[in-house]
């Protein structure tokens, strides 16, 4: 039942983001042009991966505010290394963004777990301190382009087969979450934490220990993120990303992921990332101010959340009436 | 809530009022130009706004609910006003312009959370983006600035001698709040609606009135807000208090309330405010820079919500704010 109605949702948004393609093709048949497909992808990569770390989280019946800022914080570390140490590589830049990440989300794990700490304090407060040690770890000095090594700035445009590695790196997240999600005990132990804590229990998952990896692998992409970030806008300093988690979580939002726990699809969250990238990109075409994108995702949401709302509330009513 | 848990809360109050009094000696000491009557008037300009919103939100988050929306609020007020501003209305329209705008944009809220049974927290993320969005289409990289002169009272004007308008507006909220919160049926009532929100529809508390009234107040007073900071800044751009959101919140549940909702006081949320405004305001004075201030507010926020289970674990038993 609820694997075809989220199938249900998932196609429906599926239509809305083609008939949003087709419409603007139609009128700007430029739109449709490979290298402005690509330009799409690439725009929309990051935010595609942060999301589905994000749904993660949600899907165990918490949330990661501190997102933007632990990217911040690994980026800003790496940026730092790159500085100092120019000669590295790419390889020990990847692997310290991914770990400084990893800490960085089982932090909020383990305080959620160890301690049942309501999630939005916690990660409310490591959201400040994160940024703040952004702070004390650059002295509030910005990291430049000029300041960054030739491969760490290359390494994500370096293209292959007409789409830069950034891209890639999205197609491969996306490609292992859905595999995961669908086939791995772990993946469908997230969906059981989040959907029934109690039964959960009841079948020998610690639905406080979902939560902690939840946690740790949306830190981790966070993390790869934060290198991503940096070079794709080769500038590093206190505030990159400000805001930031509440866009990805609108796009969860957006994508279906219910913030109740338990629902969410892959497909979903990242037909809801290309819906914003596709009006991002699209609006400058129209003749739109840019400026309107915010309130086209804040308008989306409202509309979608009431729409999923009506539907549970229905599904609610049937279940009550049966019980009684 | 039993007696004992009111006690502890208490306690937390204490807790707060003794922080406040380190806070004023170590600055007094570290700063000479700390102790003024002037200076301590502009200290409070740190918080004043905040605290406007942050006394309704408390009330929100006692219910149980809760409102991301509130800063996007006063940037969607502020807006109205400053083309209200431009078109030639005068003072008393602007501000009940402003004052308007926060009404509706809370009621919206409180309509999406009780008639269309969404989730408070997605449903002010969505209107957050909707009323900053609108903000930002409206407005996009204008500036608005053509406010009449007297419309600057309410935020740089003084109502006796230091004690600034924008301070005396908090005081008379915080005695209405504490007094409706504290003393009356209705404030028990929402202490009702948090803890146990079933239980107290059963009881035959219309406890979707309570909770689209309280959301209409903060937007209400997200309004107010707008029309301080604004008069304040004396301009509109799109940006303006953004990120207050969660400040406001850090500030709710420094002063003790708890996210779970039922509990919290409007002490507590005030003398929060003023802990933070002082910290934010004397680490300026002593040339700290204010984001090295957000990890000290960061540890803060984790620690009044850890402090009580480490103490339980530790002890066996509830300590603080846990019951």
């Amino acid at each position: 039942m609820m694997q075809t109605s989220a199938a249900r949702r998932d196609l429906a948004l599926a239509a809305i983001v083609v008939l949003l393609f087709v419409s603007v093709t139609a009128a700007f048949p430029k739109f449709a042009r490979p290298g402005n497909l690509a330009e799409i992808l690439d725009d929309s990569a990051i935010l595609i991966l942060l999301a589905l770390g994000q749904m993660l989280v949600i899907l165990t019946r918490v949330i990661d505010l501190s997102i933007a800022a632990n990217l911040a914080l690994s980026g800003m570390l790496v940026a730092l290394l790159n500085k100092n140490y120019p000669g590295l590589g790419i390889g020990p830049v990847l692997l310290i963004a991914v770990v400084s990440g990893t800490l960085l989300g089982a932090i909020n794990g383990l305080l959620v777990w160890r301690l049942k700490l309501p999630p939005i304090v916690v990660t409310l407060g490591t959201m400040s301190v994160y940024r703040g040690l952004i702070y004390l770890l650059s002295g509030g000095t910005w990291v430049n382009d000029n300041q960054m090594s030739p491969q760490f700035l290359g390494f994500i445009r370096y293209e292959l087969l007409g789409l830069t590695l950034l891209s890639w790196l999205a197609i491969i997240g996306v490609a292992v979450f859905a595999v995961s999600m669908r086939y791995t005990v772990l993946g469908r132990n997230l969906y059981t934490a989040g959907g029934n804590p109690s039964a959960a229990t009841y079948t020998g998952i610690d639905p406080g220990r979902m939560q902690c990896i939840a946690y740790t692998i949306c830190g981790a992409i966070a993390g790869l993120c934060g290198y991503l970030w940096v070079a794709r806008f080769a500038v590093a300093y206190t505030d990159i990303a400000l805001g930031f988690e509440l866009q990805v979580i609108a796009a969860c939002l957006i994508g279906g992921v219910a913030i109740a726990g338990g629902i969410g699809t892959v497909a979903g969250v990242v037909l809801g990332c290309l819906f914003i990238g596709i009006i991002r990109n699209a609006l400058p075409l129209i003749g739109i101010s840019p400026f309107w994108q915010m309130g086209i995702n804040g308008l989306v949401i409202v509309v979608a959340a009431v729409l999923s709302a009506r539907r549970r509330e229905q599904k609610r009513a049937i279940l009550e009436t049966q019980a009684a | 809530m039993s007696m004992p848990s009111f006690k502890a809360l208490w306690r937390w109050e204490s807790m707060l009022s003794l922080v406040l009094i380190i806070e004023f000696v170590s600055f007094a000491s570290l700063s000479p130009y700390f102790l003024d009557v002037w200076t301590l008037s502009d200290a409070t300009f740190n918080f004043t706004e905040r605290a406007v919103i942050a006394l309704p939100l408390a009330l929100l988050i006692i219910a149980g609910e809760i409102d991301i929306s509130v800063a996007a609020i006063i940037a969607l007020s502020s807006v109205a006003m400053g083309l209200a501003a431009a078109a030639g209305i005068q003072t008393p329209g602007l501000v009940a312009i402003g004052l308007g705008t926060g009404l509706a944009a809370g009621m919206v809220n409180g309509a999406l959370v009780t008639l269309g049974r969404v989730p408070s927290i997605v449903a002010t993320i969505g209107t957050m983006t909707l009323f900053r969005g609108v903000a930002y289409a409206v407005l996009g990289d204008r500036v608005l600035k053509e406010y009449p002169p007297s419309f600057s009272v309410f935020g740089q004007g003084y109502a006796v001698g230091a004690l600034s308008i924008e301070l005396s507006v908090l005081i008379v909220l915080a005695v209405m709040f504490g007094l409706f919160l504290h003393v009356t049926r209705w404030g028990r009532t929402i202490y009702a609606v948090g803890a146990n929100p079933i239980a107290a529809k059963w009881s035959g508390v219309p406890v979707d009135r309570y909770r689209f009234a309280l959301f209409a107040v903060t937007g209400l007073c997200s309004g107010l807000a707008a029309v301080l900071l604004t008069s304040r800044l004396g301009s509109t751009r799109p940006s303006i208090a953004q990120g207050w959101e969660l400040e406001i919140i850090s500030m709710v549940i420094l002063g003790g309330v708890s996210v779970w909702g039922g509990k919290g006081t409007i002490p507590g949320v005030l003398l929060a405010a003023a802990v933070l405004g002082l910290v934010n305001f004397g680490l300026g004075l002593l040339n700290v820079p204010g984001i090295v201030m957000s990890i000290i507010v960061g540890a803060l926020l984790i620690s009044v919500v850890a402090l009580p289970v480490l103490a339980e674990r530790w002890w066996g038993r509830p300590v603080g704010r846990h019951s």
